[in-house]
């Protein structure tokens, strides 16, 4: 399916990630945002605000993230893709929906626009703290899928992305943009309706309401269709009604897990560069990843031989790929604006195959490069 | 074998049925009270939409078949909004408890009826938190025993209609389960009302407020709603807090016509924008 | 002859007895016998008084009861 035109501002622009990011829910049919106000973040819904009634769009400002963070799924219940924005205070606020979208199978988009935490921290200066939050910040285990853009142009290009995996897969995404990204203003190319694919809502009017097919992922069905839906967030049968028992928990948990981890290598997604040969890779994303790159040039000019690695999809995280790049360098150098969370993940995955060199920043700014360089050129001795 | 059937088995998921409300507990009487409502209201129930929250009452959205939604503690009226915005055709009904609707998610009671966006919300108050065991609700009359205020409750209680009122509901109405006749009118007029409607039933929970408090059981408890209530239309709203053995002021207090919230934001765009304003349309059920 | 008469589904009553102190006309009584649950389930003790008014069936919390009119043969309306 393609974008529908009345949503898509097709032409070369010169704006910031956030309203890239408002630009590109709508081209991917967004048309229900509840928000709460919170900076860095809130230039994507005052745009959207802007927007929403030129494009068939309703947006509502709801009290707080509480309230945001499952209006959103009500509208989506309704027939509306949806989505929310929010930045690290509010995000934490969110958490509680989060599991009840998973939970319910809801296809819906939360924007996490990062900023130095904890707490209200550093108002609101840049940070990627909140990476393991996107995964694990909503109790109970459950399956999350996370994009992390590292310019405006892929705040338009991912969250058109962000959207059709919530669809393939009935699942929540987040959307991990960074205070940085979200306010550098770039330049943004939007392409034709036509040339924008949209994931449709994957829909039956039979099959039950989670009932899976055989990716494990069910059809869809709305309030007001006459099939006399339930949802709930206990754990429930295929039928959607509560069945309390530990068989019914341990087929509908798995199940979840089971249906992102079986598309993963589907859904990861990074870009590389000169891995093959290097004796050093850098592992990035977001705005630490274009600091790195300008370390990565500083080395090369020392003779360094260094490759690199973007994550684009940080959950489900790409562990193939890191687990090769593991084997083919000597050190792995993992510079982010938090004090070591994905360097964590990298470590697991490098199982000793590789040296893990995590270059930690606390936020409110970002690296300089020669702190990164240094770490390349200690992983290259 | 009855040539008729019960007019509540209808709207019933029968396959649930038991439920798993205790003996005498008073929020299955307010479900019959809602199906005759809403087949008096001529409504198509294939569009009219439950949606609960978290406790006992929270548990109705499972056992009606209306299309149904039992969402998170405190939240239902918030995932009610995304609804009915998205897809204004639906009656929305939020049917669910005092401290779900009034503590946890009281800050979206104010700011929905505020908005009056025209959702109708059905609370069963039965003044304690009773899924978790019978603790203090805000609901909680002062002096009444509950677990977490075992030497009884020294805190003031939430006037639930004069709140409702001052944050700007178009209707607000109290009955309790003694009440059934008015009961359902009132579902009716609230179903009838365009705009937040909140109806408060006063509903017993024999196993854990009663019975704790020397009230008996279901049927003392109803038996007591009947001697106890007084039914005043025009209550001045302050006289509307209840205590734990006074008198229950019932009835409708109020019914006024205020611009709904959705209707209102579409109009109010399409003056503002006109030819560049464009209305939300659904293909294959999906808003485009 | 009666204007009304109750259906009592025996297995879904939790004997609280509710219909029975509610029915206008006491056209009920618990009776002594248990259900399926171990709930005294009410009966039918003066059929002829019933108007079929539903009163019982709107306070029934279990769904357990509930009334309806008869007409001149005798049938359900
Ligand atoms: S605990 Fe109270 S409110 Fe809950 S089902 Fe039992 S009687 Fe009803
Ligand atoms: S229908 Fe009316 S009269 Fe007959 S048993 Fe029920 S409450 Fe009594
Ligand atoms: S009201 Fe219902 S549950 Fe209670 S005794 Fe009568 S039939 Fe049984």
């Amino acid at each position: 399916m393609k974008a529908a035109p009345h949503g898509v501002l097709t032409g070369v622009h010169f704006i910031n990630g956030d309203a890239a990011c408002c630009e590109g829910a709508i081209a991917a049919g967004a048309r229900f945002a509840a928000g709460y106000p919170i900076t860095p973040s809130t230039e994507i819904v005052e745009r959207y605000a802007a927007r929403a009634p030129q494009v068939g769009g309703t947006f509502i400002q709801m009290e707080d993230e509480l309230a945001a963070s499952i209006t959103l799924q009500g509208a989506v219940w309704a027939g509306a893709r949806a989505f929310t924005v929010t930045s690290g205070p509010g995000f934490s606020l969110m958490m509680e929906h989060i599991c009840y979208a998973a939970m319910t199978e809801t296809p819906c988009v939360f924007v996490d626009v990062q900023r130095a935490g904890p707490s209200t921290g550093l108002p609101t200066l840049p940070a990627q703290g909140d990476m393991m939050q996107a995964k694990w910040g909503s109790h109970g285990d459950y399956p999350i899928i996370a994009l992390c853009p590292n310019s405006p142009q892929e705040c338009f290009d991912l969250t058109i992305q962000a959207f059709n995996l919530a669809e393939k897969y009935r699942n929540p995404v987040m959307f991990m943009m960074d205070e940085c990204v979200g306010h550098m203003t770039e330049k943004v190319v939007i392409p034709e309706a036509d040339e924008i694919d949209i994931t449709p809502r994957r829909r039956s009017p039979d099959a039950q309401l989670f009932q899976p097919g055989e990716d494990l992922v069910p059809p869809m069905q709305h309030a007001g269709e006459g099939h006399g839906i339930h949802v709930t967030g206990l754990t429930h049968n295929e039928r959607g009604y509560p069945d309390l028992t530990i068989a019914s928990q341990d087929k509908l948990v798995r199940r979840l897990h089971d249906k992102i981890a079986l598309a993963a290598e589907e859904i990861a997604d990074w870009d590389e560069e000169d891995i093959e040969g290097a004796d050093v890779a850098v592992i990035s994303y977001g705005i630490t990843s274009r600091v790195a790159q300008r370390a990565i040039v500083m080395a090369r000019e020392k003779g360094l031989r260094v490759g690199r690695m973007r994550l684009i999809t940080v959950w489900p995280f790409p562990e193939r790929r890191v687990r090769e790049i593991a084997q083919k360098v000597r050190t792995i150098v993992v510079p982010e604006l938090n004090l070591g969370q994905i360097a964590l993940e990298v470590e697991r995955l490098a199982a000793g195959n590789a040296r893990v060199i995590s270059v930690t920043h606390a936020g409110g700014g970002v690296h300089r490069p020669e702190q990164i360089l240094q770490a390349i050129e200690e992983g290259a001795r | 074998m009855a040539a008729v059937a019960n007019p509540v088995e209808q709207f019933l998921r029968s396959e649930r049925i038991p439920h798993i409300w205790c003996p005498g507990c008073g929020i299955g009487t307010t479900v019959n009270a809602f199906a005759r409502a809403v087949i008096d209201s001529g409504l198509d129930p294939l569009k009219v939409v439950v949606v609960s929250g978290i406790g006992c009452s929270g548990r109705v959205a499972g056992y009606v078949s209306f299309d149904s939604f039992h969402t998170t503690h405190g939240r239902a009226i918030p995932f009610a909004t995304g609804l009915k915005l998205a897809n204004p055709e639906l009656t929305v009904v939020v049917y669910s408890g005092d401290g779900d609707l009034s503590a946890i998610g009281g800050n979206h009671l104010i700011h929905s009826a505020r908005r009056n966006l025209d959702i109708k919300v059905i609370c069963v108050n039965n003044l304690v938190y009773a899924m978790t065991g019978g603790q203090s609700a805000p609901t909680t009359p002062e002096t009444a025993n509950t677990s977490t205020s075992p030497y009884g409750s020294f805190e003031p209680d939430l006037n639930l209609p004069k709140l409702l009122d001052a944050a700007g509901a178009s209707y607000v109405a109290r009955w309790t389960t003694y009440h059934v006749k008015q009961m359902e009118r009132a579902m009716l007029e609230l179903l009838r009302k365009k705009g937040f409607g909140f109806l408060e039933v006063v509903s017993q929970c024999p196993t854990l407020y009663q019975r704790r408090n020397g009230m008996g059981d279901g049927l003392e408890s109803v038996k007591f709603y009947k001697e106890h209530s007084k039914v005043k239309n025009d209550a001045c709203l302050d006289d509307l807090a209840m205590d734990k053995i006074g008198e229950i002021i019932c009835g409708r207090f109020v019914d006024r016509d205020r611009p709904e919230y959705g209707q209102t934001m579409r109009e109010f765009y399409q003056n503002k924008l006109g030819a560049k304003y464009r209305a939300p349309e659904f293909q294959d059920g999906v808003l485009v | 002859m009666a204007k009304g008469a109750v259906h009592i589904t025996v297995d879904r009553c939790k004997g609280c007895a509710i219909c029975v102190e509610f029915c206008p006309t006491h056209v009920l009584a618990l009776s002594t016998a248990f259900n399926g649950k171990g709930y005294h389930p009410p009966h039918v003790v003066n059929a002829e008084k019933c108007s079929g008014c539903d009163l019982c069936g709107m306070y029934c919390p279990d769904f357990a009861i509930y009334g309806f009119k008869l007409g001149k043969q005798g049938v359900a309306q």
